[in-house]
């Protein structure tokens, strides 16, 4: 009998390691017993103390996270493994049970390769053995990747995985090699020495004791400026003394160090003195080039990535420090604002490499507007993507062919969108559908009808639509599609009260006795849904206001609640706390979805400490006391 | 009543063992956690969709248990072909004198009996491919299949929310479930690629369809159009 599919699975195995030591014969014997097996997000593969499997496996799609449990018995991702890294080698080489959780990340399929049928070939192949050998050792699945990739793919060494501690904490890349002189080395002597090794500092030494040291800023101010002539010695014109620190130093101490002497090197000697001995430099140069999750970095790399894989583990670690800012307590709003430029970049990063891909520049000007939460910029996690296209108004004659243009476009930048983690919008809302795919003046006219029309449904769509952010385009068309949407909205107060009714539709979640409203059935019965009772109706309260006072250009929640507050400065109180409560729930869901890996809406309330719940049912009271506004400002009881 | 009861038992007698042994296999009651339910996951290639006159070229099923796929245990046959249609060839690819070892229609559906047992069957658009495999049964004088089965394309339809904004009623493909799924589209239209692309759609849908905390067989078989 024959098996295509086994085939298949060897034609991928043999792209990876140590697969892709074996001659295919082998491998098509082993991808005949196979395992296929399918992991929802968050499910566990195996975990710490479980008796080992007679199988180690290989993730085909999705993410992995190998976890160890801290101190405090609170798992920590030690590795996480995307395509084509293999894991759980320990039942190869040793008997006793696993020592490490592995957790799907993502929805993942695995296959798991039988020991029985893999373990003659390794053992037969000394170059496979090996390479298990130390991809176990070494506790790092691949040790190809940390020696080679760099080399390999020179842009992917420059974002260095950081695990854990908030990188500030870490302890600081110390070069060693640094370029040392005597206090007698004439200026030019030097300079040529710096200029050979590339460097920007010179330590002057004495007897191998820091005496000062010269930096590229000196240069430029003492003997550029013609200060100094350039055969005088070093000693002129190097800075004394040195500010020097012992190797434990972390970087935000030297980060502080630093803007206290407003300097930009610190020697680092033996004992932490200049009475001893040399051992290195610290630039701040090289703390910024070390800063693998800094967002300036990663902003960089996306900017450079040449790949969608290369955008999705750039994703991976944005969500690593998302994780750090949430857990060192930063303000939300820091935090929400450097997200959402990473998030934008990323969706610009991605447009811009799907119109290369396209066989021809765009027909016309556009611009790709995102909706929801990220055209609010509150969106932290991954979360759906909902996105739509305008497009300059073309001939008649050519409209019908530059859509479809857009619409090629838009499948393609949805599908990689996908990839990197923005699940599809399960209502379709995307650029890709011909419904959201429109030239200005449709554009213009969809959103007339929807506000004249003004059923449930779109009323619905207007509370989506009206919350567009230009992702990537011109400017111009979505400015006039806001300027329309004032131009319609003059005058309508029939238009406002509807959106007021709907905006009341989830009333504040506590219940008569003070409890929490839970969800009465269905998959996530008595899960308390935050999206819906919590954040959307701020999120509709914000909006109807900042409508009704004609405010352009603000689409996020706790940014329109501000303005609101100076807007009316008699209901600034209830204003401001809605702006601190609209940030205090986002952030808490925000924790919640990092914690279970999801998008964190369905809050089990059995989880929730005390201080927790007070925190949600403080900020529910300021809902209730934003919809008592609404209520009396709107005419809203002819639409309930 | 009893004389009824009694004709039904000895109904197979004349029917070959293999047949009888399918039949007896349902006498065992099918497990209700998903979990333990035996999936089969299967894709006919056909000469074309008239179920009369055309023929199944080849079967390609896969199956499921407790999530996982058992590679060694795929099920892949080609049939001798008594028609051939030109036009379907661009499709599947099968030639009639192909380098593949060929059996009888009868060889065919005795082997894939024999590895369906009572399993539930799973296909895409799964009314056409159960009428193909009736319709040949039917010309070895052999009764219909006895199977569960489920369909991927109701399924996923199930699993698109219910919002005016988006057609229910469309019927997808297998392309565009596999698509929106992101799933890599290998060997399509061969019978056991397309089996075991609709079985990794069917994994999916599994994980998506969880109503309760435990999703049960019976829950599964209610979900219909």
């Amino acid at each position: 009998m024959t098996n295509s599919i086994a085939s298949r699975i060897a034609d991928f195995l043999s792209g990876f390691p140590p697969f892709s030591l074996l001659e295919r014969t082998y491998l098509d014997l082993i991808a005949n017993e196979v395992k296929v097996m399918y992991f929802e997000q968050g499910r566990t593969i195996f975990a710490k103390d479980e008796k080992v499997h007679n199988y180690f496996y290989i993730v085909q799609k999705g993410a992995v996270d190998l976890q160890k449990l801290d101190d405090n018995k609170e798992p920590e991702t030690i590795d996480k493994c995307d395509e084509g890294d293999i894991f759980g080698l320990r039942p190869m080489f040793a008997k006793e049970n696993y020592q490490i959780n592995a957790i799907t990340d993502e929805e993942s399929v695995i296959y798991a390769i039988p020991l029985e049928v893999f373990k003659p070939y390794a053992i037969s192949n000394p170059h496979v053995g090996n390479f298990l050998m130390e991809s176990f050792a070494s506790n790092t699945r691949n040790p190809y990747s940390n020696e080679h990739r760099g080399k390999l793919i020179a842009d992917e060494e420059d974002i260095t995985f950081k695990k854990e501690a908030l990188f500030e904490l870490q302890p600081i890349p110390i070069i060693k090699k640094m370029v040392t002189a005597s206090s007698e080395t004439s200026i030019q002597e030097a300079a040529i020495l710096m200029s050979k090794r590339k460097v920007g500092s010179v330590i002057v030494v004495e007897d191998d004791k820091p005496v000062g040291i010269v930096t590229d800023v000196d240069f430029r101010e003492s003997i550029a400026t013609g200060k100094l002539p350039i055969q005088n010695p070093i000693s002129e014109v190097m800075n004394s003394p040195v500010i020097c620190y012992s190797k434990g130093l972390t970087i935000a101490q030297a980060q502080l160090t630093m803007m206290k002497h407003n300097i930009n090197h610190i020697c680092i000697t033996k004992d932490g003195t200049p009475n001893t001995k040399v051992k290195g430099i610290v630039s701040e140069h090289d703390i910024i080039v070390s800063q693998g999750n800094n967002p300036a970095v990663l902003m960089k790399a996306i900017n450079r990535a040449s790949s969608t894989k290369k955008l999705k583990r750039i994703r991976n670690k944005i969500m690593i420090l998302l994780n750090g800012y949430l857990k060192s307590n930063i303000p939300l709003t820091h935090i929400s604002n450097i997200i959402f430029e990473l998030n934008d970049a990323t969706i610009k990063r991605t447009i811009q490499r799907c119109i290369e891909k396209m066989n021809e520049p765009a027909p016309a000007n556009f611009a790709w507007m995102s909706l929801g939460s990220q055209g609010r910029k509150e969106q932290l996690l991954h979360t759906d993507q909902d996105n739509a296209l305008v497009f300059e108004d073309v001939p008649k004659e050519k409209l019908e062919e530059t859509r479809a243009y857009f619409l090629k476009l838009a499948t393609k930048v949805t599908k990689r969108l996908n990839i990197i983690g923005y699940e599809f919008c399960p209502a379709e809302m995307m650029a890709r559908n011909p419904k959201y795919c429109l030239s200005l003046s449709e554009w213009k006219e969809q959103f007339s009808q929807w506000v004249t029309t003004s059923g449930n449904d779109e009323i619905l769509l207007c509370q989506i639509f009206f919350d567009f952010d230009i992702s990537y385009g011109d400017v111009k068309l979505t400015n006039s599609l806001s300027d329309h949407i004032f131009d319609i909205l003059k005058g309508n107060r029939n238009f406002l009260n509807r959106l007021a009714a709907q905006a009341l539709r989830n009333p504040s979640p506590l219940g008569f006795f003070r409890q929490f409203l839970v969800e009465q059935d269905g998959e996530k019965k008595d899960l308390f849904d935050i999206k819906k009772r919590g954040i959307m109706p701020l999120t509709d309260a914000a909006r109807l206001l900042i409508l009704e006072h004609r405010v352009k250009n603000i689409s996020n929640t706790s940014e329109r609640f501000d303005k609101l507050a100076q807007l009316e400065p008699n209901n600034k109180e209830i204003y401001q706390a809605c702006a601190y409560s609209s940030r205090a729930l986002i952030k808490f869901r925000t924790k919640q979805g990092l914690k279970h890996k999801d998008n964190g809406r369905f809050i089990n309330l059995e989880d929730l400490g005390k201080e927790d719940k007070i925190k949600l049912k403080r900020c529910f009271k300021t809902i209730k006391e934003i919809q008592e506004l609404i209520k009396i400002r709107f005419e809203t009881t002819y639409y309930l | 009543m009893i004389r009824n009861l009694f004709k039904k038992n000895n109904e197979h007698e004349d029917l070959p063992i293999f047949w009888q042994n399918y039949a007896q296999s349902f006498e065992e009651k099918l497990p209700e956690k998903i979990s333990e339910v035996r999936f089969i996951i299967f894709d006919t290639e056909t000469t074309g969709f008239d179920f009369n006159e055309d023929r199944i070229l080849s079967i390609g099923a896969v199956r499921i248990e407790n999530q996982s796929i058992e590679i060694s245990d795929n099920f892949e046959v080609f049939l001798d072909q008594t028609k051939f249609n030109p036009e379907t060839v661009k499709i599947h690819g099968i030639i009639k004198n192909e380098r593949f070892e060929k059996i009888t229609e009868f060889e065919a559906l005795k082997k894939f009996l024999n590895y369906i047992q009572n399993s539930v069957l799973v296909a895409h658009h799964a009314g056409f491919d159960i009428k193909m495999v009736n319709k040949a049964l039917n010309r070895n004088n052999l009764p219909k299949l006895k199977n569960k089965v489920l369909d991927t394309a109701v399924l996923y339809r199930n699993t698109r929310i219910i919002t005016n904004f988006i057609d229910r009623d469309k019927v997808y493909s297998l392309d565009e479930i596999a698509e929106a799924y992101n799933i890599d589209l290998i060997d399509r239209h061969t019978a056991s690629g397309d089996a075991y692309i609709t079985a990794i759609i069917f994994l999916k849908l599994l994980g998506r369809i969880k109503n309760k905390k435990e999703l049960n067989l019976k829950d599964l078989m209610k979900i219909k159009n």
